[in-house]
């Protein structure tokens, strides 16, 4: 086994991911569900990093970054859409 | 070479850990703004941590393609906007009225509201 601690870290984010995903159910307001596809996004942008790590690709950082970019804009969205200005 | 790898490999794995932490406090916090408040500020120190680790773990094969850049570049991109959309989302939350938990005791944004240094944060 080369890199273990490499995976020790993805059962750490996929536990991240879990407790996001208990919060994104059970949520009782609509700003609970955002913050938890918020908190899961920047947990899967890791995970999509170490995955490039992994398999030793490049190109991938470039989906991070796009990912990321749309994640923030959709926030931004939802929250205009809250606060009534949409 | 190898202590830069082992170095980026526990940079990993603190971020990670900072990471679940959070996602710990998003179960166990009792109010929509704490959970807004550290579910966003540790994931950011998490995700930051944990990119610099990738770059550090990287840094072997800097000849093909550029890692450490693109590294750069997400760390910052995260560090502007990610707290942007915390204040947002916090600002959304005040504007909808859900209501403080029984343990806050100090609410600065009402009192300016009262005293009229704020206007009100709904557009309506």
């Amino acid at each position: 086994m080369n890199n273990i601690i490499i995976y020790i870290a993805l059962f750490f984010l996929m536990l991240t991911l879990l407790a996001g995903i208990y919060r994104f159910i059970k949520g009782p307001s609509l700003v609970d569900r955002v913050v938890a596809f918020d908190s899961m996004t920047i947990t899967s942008l890791v995970v999509i990093g170490v995955i490039a790590l992994l398999s030793n690709r490049a190109i991938y950082f470039d989906v991070a970054v796009v990912y990321g970019l749309l994640s923030f804009l959709g926030v931004i969205i939802v929250a205009k859409y809250i606060q009534g200005g949409l | 070479m190898s202590y830069i790898k082992l170095l980026g490999e526990i940079f990993l794995l603190m971020g990670s850990f900072s990471l679940f932490i959070a996602a710990l406090g998003l179960i166990r916090m009792p109010d929509v703004y704490n959970r807004v408040q550290t579910g966003t500020k540790a994931s950011t120190l998490g995700a930051i941590m944990s990119f610099i680790g990738i770059g550090l773990v990287a840094v072997d094969h800097w000849d093909e393609t550029n890692w450490v850049g693109r590294v750069i570049v997400l760390i910052v991109f995260i560090l502007l906007t990610n707290p942007v959309s915390s204040h947002v989302l916090m600002r959304a939350a005040y504007a909808m009225k859900i209501p403080l938990s029984k343990v806050t005791s100090v609410d600065k944004l009402k009192e300016d509201i009262e005293h009229k240094v704020l206007e009100e944060p709904i557009d309506e």
